[in-house]
């Protein structure tokens, strides 16, 4: 192994890992959810605070041209980190549901008619459902969904089928519950192949396995910092510049616009048209120093320890509780994310968590805003424990003395 | 700093272990409505049948987390026989007991009645120092004051 990842070290440069709870360490496994801030991104963000804030694309004095260079800079580096082949197909968002919004409501309202098809599959996130429910309710778009098989794969028996004279195929990459990741490229293939363009959530992969947008041949790609070390408040969505052009802006006012005049307005060039007001500067800044200390790590190695610290995590929960503890999603950690959904015995997600927390550990519990795929596993809610960069194996053998202290607590 | 003694309660886990009063009652007459727990996911449904003004019968079906479950079935427990008067003035008491603000709601009740008796209830005070399951305790009377209203309204058109 040439490159592999030093966790001890990168446990270091967390300062939140250092905090004491409930009179132990912290142990966080809720990274699916959010992620850790290394020191890095927090030095990023109030070195420029402290030293070039000012607003961006206006002023003409020093401190402005830093603001401007250094939020250029940070769109810069996300474009490089997803192989994007120029820098102004990224755009700046909120977050990724942000960006999901903009491709239905902004490409979506412009391209699409009552009847149109818009392909989903079942395992994902509100935030690429619920935009376009929207668009049914106001556009008479009709949806179609992509099962998943039994063991939490998507089921490509009738990919081809389901997709044929659709006019959008829209999906997450690695499935924030179960894990899964999906063939990006067939179904990417499948959609170009019936004239539908493919949207690509990849919330889920973007900050777990290196990424090439470029390589997928998708038409839009959306992504949140949060979830890949990077501070709240900045997402991404990448498209190719064809569509970029061909799609109106989202949100409108100061710094989308060439020109406006009494009578109206023509927009700004790409990526710009679609970041109306003052963008979430020292954010897009922290969110370059987190591409950085990826890249410092290297995704393959990220990867590489994911897919490692999962299998432990995948062996040591079967061997400690056998049949009584159930993991949802693929079986093998090399097809899947760091994500384990898991139910124990008829213990309630929340009450295992509750107990967890007096541990220290740190485990999301709840429907994880997928609820149609939580109705195709036939559960209200699961636990939820998602592993980083930062994780070790003493983080798995916690989770397990957690859910025996639960199964202890609850005994009856 | 609370302890998982403060929130789980003995009579708590009875209720959970035991549940009372779950099932179904016929619709019509009886009066089916669900409540969501956007939080978890969680489901409860409620059958309320109402007759002159009073809780003549209720059932409990869906699924929860103990505390949700346990403060149904106690819930249910309180409630049956009581006029729909009654069941406002228990609803208030017991919101005011998780920190909910109830002045001057719909009912035109004022403060909470300090007469009140909440019972087995009371053991579910520790979860206000949970703020995040106050939710989970609060789900059943929310989904009850609704089921009460849909049933007054069919009972005088």
């Amino acid at each position: 192994m040439s490159h592999s990842l030093d966790v001890a070290a990168v446990k270091a440069d967390f300062p939140i890992l250092d905090r004491e709870v409930h009179g132990g360490r912290l142990i966080y496994l809720d990274s699916a959810n959010t992620s850790q801030k290394p020191r890095a991104v927090l030095a990023a963000m109030e070195h420029y605070y402290a030293n070039s804030n000012a607003n961006v694309h206006r002023g003409t004095y020093l401190i402005a041209e830093e603001a401007t260079n250094a939020l250029e800079e940070a769109r810069a580096k996300v474009a490089r980190f997803i192989g994007a082949p120029a820098s102004q197909e990224v755009v700046f968002t909120k977050n990724a549901t942000e960006s999901l919004n903009l491709v239905a409501k902004a490409w979506g309202r412009a391209n699409l008619r009552a009847g149109d098809v818009v392909v989903l599959t079942e395992l994902e996130h509100h935030a690429n459902i619920v935009p376009w429910h929207q668009l049914h309710d106001e556009l008479g778009i009709e949806l179609r969904w992509l099962p998943i098989t039994a063991d939490g794969h998507l089921d490509l028996t009738e990919v081809d089928r389901i997709i044929d004279g659709a006019k959008v195929v829209s999906f997450a990459a690695t499935s924030n519950v179960l894990g899964t990741m999906l063939p990006v490229r067939r179904l990417v293939d499948a959609a170009h192949q019936a004239g539908a363009i493919a949207v690509v959530d990849a919330s889920q992969h973007v900050p777990h396995a290196a990424t090439n947008v470029a390589a997928w041949g998708a038409d839009f790609v959306a992504f949140t910092g949060h979830k890949m070390l990077g501070p709240t408040g900045i997402g991404v969505l990448w498209g190719t510049s064809e569509i970029l052009e061909a799609t109106p802006p989202f949100l409108s006012g100061g710094e989308m616009i060439l020109n406006v005049t009494k009578e109206g307005f023509t927009t700004n060039d790409i990526p710009w048209k679609f970041e109306a007001g003052t963008p979430a500067i020292a954010e897009a800044i922290g969110l370059g120093a987190a591409v950085d200390y990826l890249e410092g790590l290297g995704m393959d190695a990220v990867r590489e320890h994911e897919v490692s610290l999962t299998g432990y995590a995948l062996r040591t929960l079967a061997e400690r509780f056998g049949e009584d503890l159930c993991v949802h999603g693929p079986a093998d950690a090399a097809e899947r994310g760091g994500v384990m959904s898991f139910t124990f015995k008829n213990l309630h997600p929340h009450d295992l968590t509750q107990v967890f927390d007096q541990h220290g550990v740190c485990v999301r519990a709840g429907h994880h805003c997928a609820k149609p795929l939580m109705r195709v596993l036939g559960v209200a809610a699961t636990a939820r424990a998602s592993l980083y960069v930062y994780n070790d194996e003493a983080d798995v053998d916690a989770l397990a003395d957690a859910i025996a202290a639960a199964a202890d607590f609850f005994s009856f | 700093m609370p302890g998982l003694e403060d929130l789980y309660r003995e009579i708590i886990l009875d209720h959970y272990r035991s549940p009372r009063n779950r099932g179904e009652l016929p619709v019509p007459p009886a009066t089916r409505v669900e409540g969501f727990n956007p939080l978890c996911g969680d489901e409860i449904v409620i059958f309320l049948s109402v007759a002159n003004g009073a809780v003549e019968d209720i059932r409990i079906g869906g699924q929860g987390c103990s505390i949700s479950q346990s403060s149904a079935s106690m819930m249910s427990a309180v409630v049956k026989d009581k006029t729909v008067a009654e069941v406002h003035r228990l609803t208030n008491a017991f919101k005011a007991m998780m920190s909910i603000h109830v002045g001057g709601d719909d009912h035109g009740d004022a403060l909470p009645d300090p007469d009140v008796k909440l019972g087995d209830l009371e053991a579910l005070q520790g979860v206000v120092k949970f703020p995040v399951r106050i939710k989970c305790a609060t789900l059943s009377w929310n989904t009850l004051a609704q089921a009460i209203d849909e049933a007054m309204a069919s009972e005088d058109p």
